[in-house]
């Protein structure tokens, strides 16, 4: 329940961010034609955000379930590796049918928080899923019953709550491990690329960000290979950091 | 747009997005101990957030200004050790300010 109830708090910021995305989803899927129910059902079944937007406006036109299925692999082939890696820190008890139901849940923000985690429990994971599913159910609803309720200036703000959420872990880590500073340039390089060179343009979001993430960890796990310890005891080297403040206190006193 | 075609659609989009996120998670379950697999998903999140905040968060609220505000907001707020919410909240007030004056 302590697990539930920390990762319920650690999902608010993603939960508020949803709003804002799955409000413009349920604006957008109505225009194309779908129901609102059907906009809703679509949320509730899929959970993610270029994946859905590519897949109703192939809705539109009859007949295209295979053009769908190969956009849909390559825009969230990203979420495979973000499995692999939270697969890693799974805890013993976090296996099996709970794998099946709550991997239902991996989404981009969702991982971002889940990887912070030394050893991610079951219930850490179902509580952090929550308040954005709900968002993202919801903001859907709002967005395709109501239309456009929301002061534009609102809607303009919310859209920077994912995008803080990001920064507020890439950060952080910026400054313990020199070598992700490194993985920040290269990203940021790559994705500057598809978003400013016309022809790169044309890319998918979704499968751009693959290409862009795995080529900038391909390069810094060949230049700078972390070893064990790093890579699994964020924390612990945090807080032997912090208690050796303690003994240096200690000394001067 | 008949229902047949819809739920057919449907499945295709929620099925194919659901196997491809529970599939590596269930089936690879052993420890992966090669060093560089293990540093490149160590990295792997780092580069993802990047890449899907950089540059398009500048480009994602209704100025560009109000955007690059939001984002030196949350980076000061990062630098100091803030939490995720108080980073989130604080970038879009900064948007929202920054968006009254222009």
């Amino acid at each position: 329940m302590k697990n539930y109830l920390r990762g319920l708090k650690a999902g608010i910021p993603i939960g508020l961010g949803y709003l804002s995305v799955s409000f413009t989803f349920g604006i957008a899927a109505i225009s194309y034609g779908l129901n609102w129910w059907q906009a809703i059902l679509v949320s509730m079944t899929t959970v993610t955000s270029a994946g859905q937007f590519a897949g109703i406006g192939m809705m539109a036109e009859p007949g295209l379930y295979w053009q769908m299925l190969i956009s849909q692999i390559t825009i969230n082939i990203r979420y495979s590796f973000m499995s692999i890696s939270i697969g890693q820190k799974a805890d013993e008890k976090f296996k099996g049918i709970y794998r099946w139901l709550l991997g239902f849940f991996m989404t981009d923000e969702i991982f971002a928080v889940a990887s912070q985690e030394e050893s991610v429990k079951r219930s850490f994971f179902l509580g952090l899923s929550t308040i954005p599913y709900i968002g993202w159910s919801v903001g859907t609803a709002i967005g395709a019953l109501l239309g456009n309720i929301l002061p534009a200036r609102i809607m303009s703000a919310l859209a920077l709550a994912i995008y803080g959420m990001f920064i507020a872990i890439v950060v952080p880590e910026m400054k313990k491990a020199k070598p992700v500073i490194l993985a920040v340039v290269l990203a940021f390089g790559f994705s500057s690329m598809f978003y400013y060179i016309p022809l790169l343009k044309k890319v998918s979001s979704g499968l751009s960000i693959s290409i862009c993430a795995i080529a900038a960890a391909l390069i810094c796990a060949v230049l700078f290979p972390v070893s064990e310890e790093e890579s699994n005891s964020d924390k612990s080297s945090s807080l032997d950091k912090e208690s050796e403040n303690d003994k240096e206190v200690a000394a001067n006193e | 747009m008949n229902n047949f075609q819809f739920f057919t659609y449907l499945l295709v989009l929620a099925g194919s997005t659901y196997l491809i996120r529970v599939i590596p998670f269930v089936a690879i379950k052993e420890k992966i101990n090669n060093k560089y697999a293990r540093s490149f998903l160590y990295y792997i999140p780092y580069a993802v957030l990047t890449a899907m905040t950089l540059p398009a968060a500048l480009y994602a609220t209704s100025s560009f200004i109000s955007a690059l505000a939001g984002i030196v907001v949350a980076i000061i707020l990062a630098y100091r050790n803030k939490s995720l919410t108080v980073v989130a909240i604080f970038a879009c007030l900064a948007v929202y300010i920054t968006e009254l004056f222009i």
